[in-house]
């Protein structure tokens, strides 16, 4: 990334490609972006902050950043492992199993959302046998969590797949030949190799639940202070014709992202210089 | 761009057609119908009767397309250049934003046609459970700590509002028209309430299919319309003895029909409505109708409730939704945590 641009590049037609990446980022990201920051302009900063300080507001946040960085979590544990399986062994229906890590891309997330409500609903398949045990999915910030870490599946199991492909077992044979036990191996050997990969899978995941609405809307229950994602909010200022308000959580949420996105990728950063 | 904003998803449509169906025909008149959710099977219906109406008196062909979401999502679409001819939603307030945020419309469009421009009505009735295991005959029994109540969101469903204005209602009719014991009636009832859908249909899915909850606060034709899907020997119709009367309100959008040159079709399709025709569909689809004859034919269907209206006890929707849907209002403050 930071090569300099007056250095002569060996590959023609950068000047184009470069031209041509802006073109399209401004035209599909930056300006929707920057017309959601012109419509929160027209409050007042007292307005604005008012807004997004409510304390529905503020509890919306902590529900979706806390639920979104499990199932992210949740995830990078158990993507891992998936792709660890779908690389490394060979057994009938792998390429089934392979495809069906896609399907959470797939299904239309309302779908996602109405068939988890349905399973983990009190009478539910899984619901009736968790409710004896005095847990309650369907309608709780848990139930966020399974509907968050659902969607995200996908992003780690295919950003750390790949990785783990390139990884030559010769390395990992190597490092047993050298002495090394098999959880020396993991976490000096091939841990590392693939962090960065899942390290992305894991902020691509946080970042598709960040702003997540349609699983997640049948699943919670929507109670005000409890249950109310923030994306729901944005919904319900837009009900009330209140655009601006609604426009103004969402740059609290946008800009939240980023700085929470920039924050891993200099994690990412840091850590490809230390194992270069 | 030589097209103005809201022409350009139609020009779109119109190339996009063009493109692929050369040889259409241009003589046939569309009106596309904006409406809520519920009104699915009422308008399918009732535009198959328009058109063989409207071909018979002026021998013109008039394709109806529909459209149908939650009824201040419909709105929004209308203000951002979806070009409807027709809106038929649940309540006026949406209509009014469609006058404010885009002056499509009149300031004075509930005046122009008769009865608030509402053709039919409806009301909020309860749902509960085969044999009424929890006795509830009235609102007084959705306070009781033992009932679990489901009704939508009324932040984001037009339908919910409806129950919470009836639920308060009656509260200021039973207390004398004291606010403050109204509000700590619906403050209760609200805390009866586990989950809180985002739309009416979600709420009755939760009720029927997830078997949550004692009572279901619903439209009177989404009642009638879930006992038919469940049949009678799961669920029970309890009328209240008190209610609201629901205005779902009608309007052309003029500046569209005017643009277009639809506005008499539009004008006429809207009056088909009242008439005995469009009345009776309106019956049949559980909608209360205005016209007193067709109202006596199916007078068994419509139990007999002491109506009243958001203009009487809450001064209409504008004043209804500053006080009590807008933030920090008055159904926002039961979810206030103490402080």
């Amino acid at each position: 990334m930071a090569v300099s641009l007056k250095r002569r590049h060996v590959l023609p037609g950068f000047g184009l490609a470069m031209g041509f990446t802006l073109l399209y980022l401004s035209l599909i990201v930056l300006i929707p972006l920057s017309g959601a920051f012109l419509k929160t302009a027209t409050l007042s900063w007292a307005q604005f902050w008012s807004t997004v300080t409510e304390p529905r507001v503020l509890a919306s946040y902590r529900l979706t950043f806390a639920t979104s960085l499990i199932g992210a979590l949740i995830n990078a544990v158990f993507g891992l492992l998936a792709a660890w399986v779908l690389v490394r062994y060979h057994f009938p229906g792998k390429r089934i199993v392979d495809a069906l890590v896609d399907l959470p891309f797939a299904l239309p997330t309302a779908v996602a959302g109405i068939t988890l409500t349905t399973v983990f609903a009190g009478n539910g398949w899984i619901g009736q046998h968790l409710e004896p045990l005095g847990i309650k999915v369907a309608f709780t910030p848990l139930g966020v969590v399974i509907a968050l870490t659902f969607i995200g599946l996908p992003f780690v199991v295919r950003t750390v797949q790949p990785v783990l492909q390139d990884l030559d077992v010769e390395i990992e044979e190597a490092a047993t030949s050298l002495g090394a036990n098999r959880w020396q191996t993991f976490t000096r050997v091939i841990l590392p190799g693939v962090l960065p990969a899942l390290l992305t899978g894991f902020t691509l995941a946080f970042a598709r639940a960040l702003g997540e609405y349609g699983s997640v809307v049948f699943i919670s229950g929507n109670m005000p202070m409890r249950t109310e994602i923030t994306t729901l909010l944005i919904i319900t200022k837009l009900e009330q014709y209140d655009y601006a308000g609604a426009t103004a959580i969402a740059v609290v949420m946008l800009v939240s992202s980023f700085v929470l996105l920039l924050f891993v990728n200099l994690l990412q950063w840091l850590g490809n210089k230390r194992y270069a | 761009m030589l097209l103005k904003k809201g022409n350009r998803p139609l020009a779109v449509l119109i190339i996009t057609l063009g493109l692929f169906l050369p040889a259409v025909a241009h003589a046939d008149i569309t009106l596309l119908n904006v409406s809520y959710d519920p009104t699915r099977e009422l308008y399918q219906d009732f535009n198959v009767a328009f058109a063989k109406y409207w071909q018979a008196k002026t021998g013109e062909k008039v394709t109806i397309q529909q459209s149908h979401g939650g009824s201040s999502k419909q709105a929004r679409a209308v203000i951002d250049g979806l070009e409807a001819d027709v809106v038929t939603l649940a309540l006026a307030y949406d209509i009014d934003a469609i006058h404010e945020k885009a002056n499509l419309i009149p300031k004075n469009w509930q005046t122009r046609l008769p009865h608030n421009s509402s053709p039919y009505t409806s009301t909020i009735v309860f749902l509960v459970r085969k044999g009424n295991p929890k006795a509830i005959k009235d609102w007084d029994d959705l306070v009781k700590p033992n009932v679990s109540v489901i009704t939508p969101n009324p932040k984001t469903s037009g339908g919910a509002r409806w129950n919470y204005l009836a639920a308060w209602g009656y509260a200021l009719k039973r207390y004398g028209g004291d606010e403050g014991r109204a509000r700590d009636f619906v403050a209760r009832l609200y805390k009866n309430v586990p989950v809180l859908d985002s739309g009416a249909r979600g709420s009755t899915t939760t009720f029927v299919q997830r078997a949550i909850g004692d009572v279901l606060i619903a439209w009177e034709n989404e009642a009638f319309l879930a006992l038919g899907e469940l049949g009678k020997d799961k669920l029970e119709i309890v009328v209240p003895s008190v209610s609201i009367l629901a205005e779902p309100p009608v309007s052309i959008v003029d500046k569209v029909v005017d643009k277009r040159g639809t506005r008499g079709v539009a004008q006429a399709y809207l009056e088909y409505l009242y008439s005995p025709g469009g009345q009776e569909i309106a019956a049949k689809h559980y909608y209360r109708p205005r016209l007193a004859s067709v109202a006596a034919k199916h007078g068994k269907q419509f139990p007999k409730v002491k109506l009243f209206t958001i203009d009487e006890v809450f001064g209409g929707w504008q004043r209804a939704q500053k006080t009590h849907f807008a933030d920090r209002g008055a159904f926002d403050q039961i979810y206030q945590p103490s402080r």
